[in-house]
């Protein structure tokens, strides 16, 4: 097929593209579709269910057969609707679902096998037996039925999101959201205009009547300078206005980069999060078809898209083309092929009293009732007052009139009215501040949705206070479509629907006589609607076949629900590039340059990224670095940035008070100058979180929390500031950045920190186990100074302010390199506290009670604070699960953490489980393996040996329970 | 969603940090008589009705504030915001 004349498209310029391997020219302006007809490529597609040949069914981005990847290798995208795909030099398109070439593809056999997959098949043929579902059925299903397959490559392109606010989105560049535009563009209102296009004008395109006694183009030429000339005004093309949500939130994408060849280092798609306090919806209308036996061949299509190719495009399916239509609009698809040289062999036309509005035939009161081609129609039969006859044609137009994109308007629960004199569902109620205008409104014709989109924007400005002037808008058609319903065409014959999820109207039939009823039943049963498409153009046609079944009013059959995305949406874009190192913000430590310059391998805690150890020259495997750097630690002294322990500053006249109600222990109590290890509790009496807590003053202390839960204890110590006990003096402020910390332990600790404070007593009188201070260090650098220890040494945390943290560090290890100084990373930190027995998040896991940890009695009964309660609750109270040791009998025997211990020689199921291992590590202070645990009754059954089970593995290893101090269980060297 | 904050204007939900039923400002006693049953309601039972909604929503990406929003949770329209310490003390001057 050659070119028609006219059109919008660039002849000056060639495009090539490639279909299924085949290569085709194009030009600018063209979609995929629109060059494909121009090359006579009617056969798209095969269908979802029954790989029925497909060709294209509409001009727009309701299109539900002609579904075709695009581009190849890792930027292969699936399932792209082509008729919405803009054509650039290079394009890549292949079809989808079938196996062998689409013109005879294997799957076809479905079918003939139609008979089985009917409405419900799902729950009827494959229910037996049971266990066959899961393994044969289902997966032969899905690969028959599906749609085009993924790249399986990682996505090469890049997206974005951002935010925009404005007082009025118009959405949708027809007609009336040109006018819309216009007016509160003029008014000076700060306006969005969006539409999925890639050109403004909407319908108009499509359309060969007149503005003004000028083409439509050069009106909306005129508007589109205006527009662009307006600073206040942001045009955006290629954007899909896709969601409607709460608070006139609106969520688009723009597509930046798709319609270029080479989309280069920019963002391919935006994500737009658009805030409008006023919306004008112009989205216009989808023309609904009419079903008939055999309607999905090839060559098969809405009238107003084939109007649309050959108007906007210069393309049409075929020479010869007949129309089926209850309404005028037909006549139009008639008339303009007709002048752009078609052949129109006849209008069927359901109407009684339908007249030829040109040239070509006409059949009154008449039915299109069959058709034939096997890869595409050749052939319609035409059943009228006379009798019937067959009508050879390539293609046939159908119109049954026009939907109004409702969907925006439904997004916040919403139900479309159905308007009997429109014989359509028009809005109901809308989202707050959205008035809709043009044929989304059921305004549809141009002089209608010009002068609606006009007024909208006016109302929709004056409850803004910005009062806005109608424009001297153009002469345009204002003519009536005449429609007389017809919802199908009655017979035996399969007559579809739903095309893209090949629903008929024997399927809806078929639901009806087993009471799937109500809309959404329907639906469900039928999974009509359920497609890409979402029904767009089914799911009208497919209630009105349901009403006339049950004979309920359409009004009363209502729809189904609206809900986002209005087109499909690719999950990459929703992610707006948070993906990989973006996912979320990565928090480096103070001293992170500095381990990087040691060689150190760092590992993802939470948000942060921490040292795990720090390997040295000859050291081959991780466990060489750890277990040198954990003697190293107790033989000399170790160094670890232990900063991402969250840390909390509380002040005020009851802080002491406050932290009493946090904490289960007491800390009003604590001396000044001393630190506290504490318990928080959640309120259901299970352990929340560990930590010290220092006070440096009458009114001044100091939290830490766990690297995990700084973020919930903070929210949880403002939740009870602000919300229980918002009469308490007490101020909070989160320090955790704002203090580099450094711990510094092993015997050597003392010795070695004395080289850096400026003249301050670390004597064990002056500054003992658990003691706190304010001093400063390398000669005035101010520094608090904490004698805690996670590792069981002697041992001191030591924070100066986080810009110096790399620097002291760098000192430390400097200074005591002749006491053996030596940084260590978490994995080392890991195994210092699994020996020492220490409790850390693999015990604190939100299922634990400060009693399963052995400190049942820092629970003071003497105070209220959170938790107190209900952790005295007898089913918290009769667990006697505890934290115990636990030691391989074979010293080779590995301890996994996550095994279920159980009694040996027990059965091994729930409810002969005694516990689990929570930490294990290889131990060389001990020599082997060891773990912590849960065990019940473990306090009475040290010395016995139990059986750790790991089914996964198929693994029982044989474990003695032992204290869970490994070293030094009396504190000793806490104290030195 | 859009969240009227009573000091910093109409602030976007994705700011907040979403805890629930309003009635968690009403913490009992725990040293007084019966106050095991006390928490065992407080803990565990909630309204949770299809309709007005008093909740607790705290600004964590921004003034840590701890808000009771009126939310209709059908509509998820939103009727008011007061800071939750003004709510809690006047529970107080109430008792």
């Amino acid at each position: 097929m050659t070119r028609l004349s006219g059109g919008l498209i660039d002849r000056s310029r060639t495009l090539s593209f490639t279909f299924n391997g085949r290569s085709y020219p194009g030009h600018p302006g063209d979609t995929l579709v629109s060059a494909l007809l121009a090359n006579d490529v009617r056969l798209v597609g095969r269908s979802f269910k029954y790989h029925r040949p497909r060709g294209v069914f509409s001009a727009g981005s309701e299109e539900p057969n002609a579904l075709v990847t695009l581009g190849s290798g890792a930027r292969a995208e699936p399932n792209t609707r082509a008729t919405v795909a803009e054509l650039f030099d290079g394009l890549e398109a292949r079809s989808q679902n079938h196996a062998g070439p689409l013109g005879f593809d294997l799957l076809a056999v479905n079918d003939l096998l139609s008979p089985f997959l009917a409405a419900g098949f799902y729950y009827k043929t494959f229910m037996w037996p049971k266990a066959f579902w899961e393994k044969l059925y289902e997966p032969a299903i899905r690969r028959a039925a599906g749609l085009g397959s993924l790249s399986m490559q990682p996505d090469p392109d890049a997206y974005d999101k951002g935010f925009l606010h404005c007082d009025l989105l118009v959405i949708g560049a027809g007609p009336s959201g040109l006018s819309a535009a216009l007016t509160a563009a003029r008014a000076g209102a700060k306006v969005i205009l969006a539409d999925e296009d890639f050109r403004l004008g909407g319908r108009l395109l499509a359309e060969s009547h007149t503005v003004d006694d000028a083409p439509a183009t050069d009106w909306i030429a005129g508007v589109e300078a205006e527009l662009a000339s307006l600073p206040n005004l942001r045009l955006m093309r290629r954007t899909t206005v896709w969601g409607a949500f709460d608070h006139g939130i609106y969520g688009a994408v723009e597509r930046v980069a798709d319609h270029l060849p080479d989309p280069g280092a920019g963002v391919r798609q935006t994500l737009w999060r658009i805030t409008a306090r006023r919306v004008v919806l112009a989205a216009g209308a989808t023309e609904r078809h009419i079903p008939f036996a055999n309607n999905d061949r090839p060559g098969i299509l809405l009238a107003g898209a084939m109007r649309a190719y050959a108007n906007r495009w210069a393309a049409c399916p075929a020479q010869r083309v007949a129309i089926f239509t209850n309404n005028d609009d037909g006549h139009r698809t008639a008339l303009d092929l007709l002048g752009k040289g078609v052949q129109v062999a006849a209008v069927v036309d359901t109407r009684p009293d339908a007249t030829a509005l040109g040239p070509y035939r006409t059949y009154p009161a008449a039915q299109v009732t069959n058709t034939w081609g096997r890869r595409g129609l050749t052939a319609i039969r035409v059943a009228h007052e006379g009798g019937s006859d067959w009508v050879t044609c390539d293609a046939l137009g159908v119109s049954g009139g026009w939907n109004p994109n409702v969907h925006l308007a439904s997004h916040q629960r919403g139900r479309p009215v159905w308007d009997a004199a429109a014989q359509a569902f028009l809005p109901g109620a809308c989202p707050p501040g959205m008035i809709v205008a043009g044929a989304a409104a059921g305004q549809g014709s141009t002089h209608a949705a010009l002068h609606s989109g006009a007024k909208a924007a006016q109302t929709a400005l004056a409850d803004l206070g910005i009062v806005a002037n109608l424009p001297d808008l153009p002469r345009a058609e204002d003519t009536p479509l005449n429609l007389r319903p017809l919802w199908h065409v009655p017979g035996k014959r399969r007559a579809w629907v739903d095309f893209q999820n090949d629903v008929t109207v024997n399927d809806i039939a078929l639901a009806h006589r087993e009471n799937m009823r109500p809309v959404e039943h329907l639906k469900r049963w039928t999974t009509l609607g359920m497609a890409t498409d979402q029904g767009k153009t089914a799911n009208v046609t497919a209630i009105a076949v349901m009403a006339d079944l049950t004979g309920q009013s359409i009004a009363a059959t209502g729809t189904t629900i609206y809900r986002p995305p209005y087109t499909p949406v690719s999950l990459a874009v929703l992610g707006g590039g948070d993906t990989g190192a973006q996912f979320r913000p990565r928090r480096l430590t103070p001293t992170h340059p500095w381990a990087q310059a040691q060689g150190a391998v760092f590992v993802e805690v939470g948000p942060w990224m921490r040292a795990q150890y720090f390997p040295r020259p000859g050291e081959t495997h991780w466990r060489q670095s750890v277990d040198r750097e954990v003697l190293a630690t107790r033989a000399g002294v170790g160094l670890c940035d232990v900063t991402t322990l969250g840390k909390v500053d509380v002040q005020g006249a009851d802080a002491g008070v406050f932290l009493d109600r946090l904490y289960c222990n007491p800390m009003a109590s604590l001396k000044v100058g001393m630190v506290r290890y504490g318990l928080m509790l959640r309120e259901d009496g299970h352990v929340f979180d560990d930590g010290t807590c220092a006070r440096l003053g009458a009114e001044h202390y100091v939290v830490t929390t766990t690297t995990a839960q700084a973020g919930p204890v903070f929210r949880q110590m403002e939740f009870a500031r602000q919300c229980l006990w918002p009469d308490l003096d007490v101020h909070l402020i989160s320090t955790t950045d704002a203090w580099a910390q450094i711990s510094v332990a092993g015997p050597q600790a003392r010795a070695l920190l004395g080289r850096v404070v400026d003249g301050f007593d670390l004597s064990n009188a002056a500054f003992p186990f658990m003691a706190c201070a304010n001093l400063t260090v390398c000669g005035g650098l101010r520094a608090r100074l904490f004698r805690i220890s996670f590792s069981g040494e002697l041992a001191y945390e030591l924070a100066v302010p986080a810009r110096y943290g790399a620097a002291l560090m760098a000192r430390l290890v400097d200074l005591g390199a002749d006491l053996g100084a030596t940084p260590y990373g978490t994995e080392a930190l890991g195994v210092l506290r699994i020996e020492k027995g220490h409790a850390a998040g693999n015990e604190l896991n939100g299922q634990t009670t400060a009693q399963m940890l052995g400190l049942g009695r820092m629970v003071s009964a003497k105070k209220d604070a959170i938790g107190t309660v209900m952790s005295r609750r007898e089913g918290l109270v009769s667990d006697t699960r505890i934290l115990v040791g636990l030691l391989p009998v074979d010293a080779a025997g590995p301890v996994v953490a996550g095994s279920h211990l159980f009694a040996e020689g027990a059965v091994q199921q729930t409810d002969t489980d005694q516990g689990w291992v929570t930490s294990a590590c290889y131990s060389p202070h001990v020599g082997s393996s060891i773990g912590l645990g849960f065990l019940a009754d473990g306090a009475a059954r040290m010395g016995e040996v139990i059986v750790a089970a790991n089914p996964l593995q198929r693994q029982n290893v044989r474990l003695r329970v032992v204290s869970p101090h490994f070293i030094d269980p009396d504190g000793g060297r806490l104290r030195d | 969603m859009l969240i009227p904050h009573p000091l910093l204007g109409p602030r976007d939900a994705v700011e907040f940090t979403y805890l629930g039923d309003a009635s968690l400002l009403a913490r009992p006693d725990g040293l007084a008589e019966g106050a095991d049953a006390a928490f065992h309601d407080y803990v565990y039972l909630r309204d949770n009705p299809a309709g007005v909604h008093r909740e607790l929503w705290y600004h964590e990406q921004g003034d840590r504030s701890w808000l009771v929003v009126t939310r209709n949770t059908v509509t998820h329209e939103i009727l008011g915001a007061e800071l939750a310490r003004d709510v809690a003390l006047a529970m107080r001057g109430a008792k």
